[in-house]
């Protein structure tokens, strides 16, 4: 059985307004410290390794998601990567459209599992899968220890 | 804790080790912005403050009648009757004094706030509001109360458009 | 219940909520002497996504319960959560589908700045509540203050709740606010927020996870796993969210989850047949209202019990051995671990300095939630 009364004029019907507003502040973590500070401080990317799985994760994480373990293992990546994908992006995150069409790629490194989503650093027209990249990463007076401060991925 | 267990997990961090930047982080503040329907029911309750009364519906399931106002009854699980205007008197169910403002900073001038329950409607329908016209020494539950309307032209359709709660006055309700 | 686990619980952890998680899980696997591809199925038990700061966080944090390829859920009943994912998890091997079970809790409250108030605020009714511009404090006030007055409680004696608990802390390694020395006047000087609320009658936010592994009786047989505790009851209930329609003075929704639980444990006299007790205790007045909630006192009696030392740990009826959320923290579901991962400890003789000195079998963990709606309850016996 239905609601007995319905209003049919939709300017009869009120709406309420209001926000949720809440600022954040994400701490990077205990595998997360390792990366972002080694990023910051020497450039460099690293990985998180699990011997027994003979598994290596990118981003590195504390722990192997197969067997469990926690791990200490760090090494760097390869110096090379290759793009697995790429899409353009025409428009910014609210909508508005940027004034030159921007690729962005997920890449991927020999041996390890997962990848980095980043920029590509190349023309749109120019973007495609396979291509061999290596990071760009901003001078060390603009690196504030986040995934900003590698600046894209640049052919190779 | 078990003998066994030696190491207890959790790497501490204090105010100033997130504040001052001294772990890596990322901030981010979402813009997340609503537009609530206020639906049948509320739609005509914000009408009626902005009118100056009270409105209920009831349920003749349960002989109930349900302020605030809903088109379904939650205990019967069936749709609500009728609109009944109820009074806008009523009894402190409960109440605080509150040295906390909405983000939880202190206020010297505490904001009296609490549960009426309102006459007309069935036992203990409430509404939450504020009280004035009463110190914080002389507020207690039990105590019978009158909503103090704004003026009609400052009115817009919101539990605001009444001010707050104040002592009946002999003669009053 | 074969194993228990969880992370120290501090106002803020560098952890990310999968990193919190894995710590906890490991630490249940290892005390229960499995590894994660003994478990067949994972419960998470989170609250708000708003907290940590990530839409769809049971999804975001999976991979540290150890959910990743697995049968995977996550349950949110506020508060409740505490208490209802182990229900959760009870009905993955109640149910005969999986053996052994892993359910983790987890909370990181300190993302949420300037304070996790802020994203509190959001329960309340856009329509009817937020014009007035509530602090969350006023619900439990309100509540407080009708519970007080109804029953002519002093506040004395509710503080007496916060004094017991934050010196049980003292016993517990986990614990954000052990205070061996705290008194009745500690708490009655202490700072007015919302009358009749002051500061040391409140658990802090934190940020903590904690976890526990679930197995069938014939998992436990064949493994021959010794450490173990029983789930003999479980019950869930929830109330309308017209809370100002409600007499607040009793919380009958956790009073139905409780007489659901003793049906299927078989209790009829809770007060006798059940030797302690870890009622949710977010706030000092809410072990009373929830003792008596739980029908382990009589309506407006649960002061006089504590007065008389009834539910001191050395007490006839201990409650909050673990500390409470008073004294061991708040990162509301990772509370587990002192609700109900403290009946399994207890229960086991594994609970260290806080173990109750006397012998205990049939324990009862409770968890309220929501906008003072929620009463989840376990019952466990050794």
């Amino acid at each position: 059985m239905t609601f007995l009364e319905r209003t049919t004029d939709p300017r009869r019907l009120r709406h309420w307004e209001g926000t949720l507003e809440a600022d954040y502040i994400y701490t990077s973590g205990l595998a997360g410290e390792r990366f972002f500070t080694a990023l910051r401080d020497d450039g460099r990317i690293l990985a998180s390794r699990c011997d027994a799985c003979d598994l290596a994760y990118l981003p590195p994480r504390l722990f192997c998601e197969r067997c469990f373990a926690e791990l200490a293992a760090y090494d760097d990546v390869p110096a090379t990567g290759r793009v697995e994908a790429v899409t353009v992006a025409h428009a910014d995150r609210s909508g508005r459209p940027l004034p030159e069409p921007e690729a962005w790629a997920l890449v991927s490194f020999r041996g390890i599992h997962g990848g980095l989503l980043h920029r590509l650093l190349v023309p749109a027209g120019k973007a495609r899968a396979g291509l061999a990249v290596r990071p760009r990463i901003r001078p060390r007076a603009m690196r504030t220890g986040t995934i900003a401060d590698i600046e894209g991925f640049e052919p190779a | 804790m078990t003998a066994r267990i030696k190491r207890w997990p959790g790497v501490e961090l204090g105010a100033a080790d997130l504040y001052e930047g001294k772990v890596t982080q990322t901030r981010f503040r979402p813009d997340a912005k609503y537009a609530w329907s206020a639906g049948e029911a509320m739609s005509r309750f914000l009408e009626e403050l902005q009118r100056g009364r009270f409105i209920a519906r009831t349920c003749t399931g349960c002989d109930r009648i349900l302020f605030p106002p809903r088109m379904f009854c939650e205990a019967c699980f069936r749709p609500t009757d009728e609109w009944r205007y109820i009074q806008d008197t009523g009894t402190i169910e409960t109440f605080s004094i509150s040295y906390l403002d909405r983000d939880a900073k202190r206020i010297t001038d505490p904001i009296l706030v609490g549960v009426v329950s309102l006459d007309g409607a069935s036992p203990k329908m409430g509404l939450m509001h504020y009280f004035a016209e009463m110190t914080k020494e002389e507020i207690r539950i039990g105590m019978r109360v009158k909503a103090v309307w704004r003026p009609p032209e400052e009115r817009r359709g919101s539990v605001l458009d009444v001010r707050y709660f104040r002592p009946l006055r002999e003669g009053e309700g | 219940m074969i194993g228990a686990g969880m992370t120290l619980f501090r106002r803020r952890l560098q952890e990310t909520p999968p990193e919190l998680c894995y710590e906890a899980a490991r630490m249940a696997l290892d005390s229960a002497g499995l590894e994660l591809s003994d478990i067949g199925a994972v419960v998470s038990g989170s609250a708000p996504d708003a907290f940590d700061g990530v839409h769809m966080k049971g999804e975001y944090y999976l991979d540290g319960c150890g959910g990743v390829g697995r049968p995977y859920m996550r349950v949110f009943t506020g508060g409740g959560t505490g208490v209802f994912s182990t229900i959760a998890g009870w009905w993955h091997v109640a149910s005969g589908l999986f053996d052994a079970v892993l359910v983790v809790n987890e909370e990181k409250m300190s993302c949420c700045q300037p304070h996790p108030q802020s994203v509190f605020a959001n329960i309340w009714d856009p329509i009817l509540d937020r014009p007035l511009q509530p602090n969350l404090v006023w619900i439990f006030a309100m509540e407080m203050n009708r519970y007080m007055t109804v029953h002519g409680i002093k506040k004395e004696d509710i503080a007496l709740v916060a004094v017991k608990n934050k010196r049980n802390a003292v016993g517990h390694p986990c614990a954000q606010l052990a205070d061996p020395n705290i008194t009745v006047d500690d708490v009655m000087r202490s700072e007015v927020m919302a009358w009749p609320v002051q500061r040391l009658d409140i658990s802090p936010p934190s940020d903590g996870a904690s976890a526990i592994v679930l197995a069938s009786e014939e998992f436990i047989r064949r493994r021959r796993i010794k450490d173990r505790a029983w789930v003999s009851g479980v019950g869930w209930c929830i109330d309308s969210t017209m809370w100002t329609d409600r007499d607040l003075v009793f919380p009958e929704y956790v009073a139905r989850a409780a007489k659901m639980a003793y049906k299927m444990a078989r209790i009829d006299r809770p007060r006798k047949q059940i030797d302690f007790a870890e009622p949710y205790d977010p706030f000092d007045y809410k072990e009373l209202h929830h003792l008596e909630g739980l029908l382990l006192a009589d309506r407006g009696e649960a002061p006089t019990l504590t007065r008389e030392g009834v539910t001191a740990r050395d007490g006839d009826l201990p409650t909050c051995p673990s500390g409470g959320l008073l004294g061991v923290g708040n990162p509301i579901a990772a509370t587990m671990g002192q609700k109900i991962g403290e009946l399994f400890w207890q229960l086991t003789g594994q609970a260290g300095t806080r173990q109750i000195p006397h012998e205990v079998r049939t324990g009862v963990a409770q968890a309220w939630g929501d906008l003072m709606q929620y009463g989840s309850v376990v019952v466990m016996r050794a």
